[in-house]
């Protein structure tokens, strides 16, 4: 009898240290894209980045110098708006979804999103270019922005739905039994109460599209000099590096790693401070 | 407010197709604790849920009949559910204060959330509920600091009950407050219903019989959705009239 149960221990330690092993292996072999990703553009990067790099436009091909401080203050400006679109849309749906959409309408809206969650990026792109480059009869940093905007909903919509509902219901019954309103329970408690996940949400659309260039090829279109308004065509990160990774220069190629260097900064860096904003406001021991 | 009595005639609940409660009819008197008691699914929570239009929140539930909190028609036409709400409070099995509110925004939460905003009034507010919940002395010094759910199981059920209180109802309705407590919680919580039968309406859902022949006034039991017996406390647990009411209380079922 002892003697079994020793076997079935020793068992059941190789069992749980071989299943340990793999689940490590496994974690491990996921990350090494990403740091050979990340070697390789801070690497090939670092090289071009100066002052000049983060404050001068363009020079004319064939000049040395200049760096690309109208697309990243263009990236900048997309994202701001395509977030100021995108965001309340997104997280509306979410909200409509969670706590009405148990119904046919709801399934409707369900399936949109996740149809348009699959929908490629450069059809998004058309979209934006036949609503608003067509209408408006040039590109713009609008058009842009509504392009990316679009691309963030189904994100933001089915996490913030997710999220919503993993809200214990007990909390929505301590706000409606207290005699707030439903609109009130779900802004204030529920939403509140779910706001770790939202930021989440937020930060895994904003990610997304940050890096897009497809979309924004016959939208934003990419400026050599500096967007005055919204109704202008502007540079970005993305299209930049584009463009100057398929010259036949090598100082274009720099500049184009460079580029990279500073998107995958900025959207990590954003993606940083607002984590930071959001765990600021969480007071001590809440769960 | 003053506290008002509450007159339920013919009360049926419905969840989809199946029935919940059979024509209850029964007279609360206020100031006093009135204890419901009944084995698992006899109707207990549904018939206080009932009181403060929260069933109804509940997908596919639907109520008939009359309640009247005072001379307030609960289901009367254009009464908003909201507004019963506020004048009936609510403490529910398990505690549920909310997780991203410190203590103070939870108490403060039913009055902040409609609109009341006059800082001096919150605070006194807030003192007095914690103390008529007798929570205060345990918390006082970390009101803004702490969240409510970084407090104990008790303390965050007496917190719920302060939160309850700062709305200033006519009417608490418990529903099994102290059946995720342990026994020294629970010991408070009964002391806690003791003096607020002086200042309100008392309604207690309970499971255990010990613990509504020590607090209630007044006891009815309900058995699969019908009222059975509602009288005295004392009458009911010495010389009940029905006979089901005997097996339930002598421990023969449920």
């Amino acid at each position: 009898m002892l003697k079994s149960s020793q076997n079935i221990s020793v068992r059941r330690r190789v069992t749980n240290w071989l299943a340990l092993g793999s689940i490590c292996l496994a974690t491990f072999i996921v990350t090494i894209p990403l740091f050979l990703i990340l070697g390789t553009v801070i690497t090939r990067g670092i090289g071009a980045l100066n002052w000049d790099f983060l404050t001068q436009i363009p020079k004319p091909i064939g000049e040395t110098g200049g760096g690309m401080a109208n697309a990243i203050v263009g990236s900048i400006e997309l994202l701001a708006v395509a977030s100021l679109i995108g965001v309340p849309l997104g997280i509306g749906s979410g909200v409509f979804l969670a706590e009405y959409g148990r119904n046919k309408w709801g399934n409707m809206v369900r399936f949109t999103a996740d149809v348009l969650n699959g929908v490629p990026s450069i059809v998004i792109g058309l979209t934006a270019y036949a609503l608003v480059v067509v209408v408006q009869k040039h590109f713009s940093l609008l058009a842009g922005s509504v392009a990316l905007g679009i691309m963030m909903v189904p994100t933001i919509c089915r996490t913030t739905e997710e999220v919503l509902l993993l809200v214990p219901q007990a909390i929505r019954e301590a706000a409606l039994g207290l005699g707030i309103p439903k609109w009130r329970t779900i802004l204030s408690v529920v939403l509140r109460t779910a706001s770790a996940g939202i930021v989440t949400s937020i930060m895994l659309a904003f990610a997304r599209v940050a890096g897009e260039t497809a979309p924004l090829m016959f939208t934003a279109f990419g400026n050599q000099y500096w967007s005055k308004s919204i109704n202008q065509p502007t540079a970005a990160l993305p299209l930049q590096i584009f463009t100057y990774a398929i010259m036949p220069y090598e100082q274009a190629h720099a500049q184009a790693w460079t580029g990279a260097l500073v998107l995958i900064s900025l959207i990590m860096f954003t993606v940083i401070l607002f984590r930071f904003i959001s765990s600021r406001s969480t007071i001590k021991g809440a769960s | 407010m003053e506290a008002a009595g509450i007159h339920v005639k013919d009360l049926n609940a419905w969840f989809g197709a199946k029935q919940a409660l059979h024509g209850i009819g029964m007279e609360i008197p206020a100031k006093k604790a009135t204890a419901i008691i009944g084995p698992s699914g006899c109707g207990k929570s549904t018939f206080v849920r009932c009181l403060n239009r929260m069933h109804e929140t509940l997908p596919d539930a639907r109520v008939e009949g009359k309640v009247s909190i005072g001379d307030l028609d609960v289901y009367g036409r254009g009464v908003s559910p909201v507004w019963i709400r506020r004048r009936v409070g609510m403490v529910f099995q398990k505690p549920n204060p909310f997780p991203t509110m410190s203590i103070y925004d939870n108490v403060a939460a039913g009055l902040k959330l409609n609109g009341f905003h006059n800082r001096h009034e919150l605070d006194n507010i807030v003192e007095r509920s914690l103390r008529h919940a007798a929570l205060w002395d345990e918390v006082k010094d970390d009101l803004k600091k702490k969240s409510g759910a970084s407090l104990s199981g008790g303390q965050q059920q007496r917190l719920c009950l302060a939160r309850a209180l700062a709305v200033e109802p006519e009417v608490l309705l418990m529903d099994e407050p102290a059946s995720a407590l342990d026994p020294i919680s629970t010991a408070k919580i009964e002391d806690l219903i003791f003096e607020l039968k002086k200042e309100y309406t008392v309604v207690i859902v309970t499971h255990n019989m010990q613990q509504a022949a020590r607090v209630a006034d007044f006891t009815a039991f309900f058995l699969m959705g019908y009222m059975v017996e509602l009288d005295k406390t004392e009458t009911m647990f010495t010389k009940p009239s029905d006979k089901r009411t005997e097996d339930y209380i002598t421990g023969r079922f449920g």
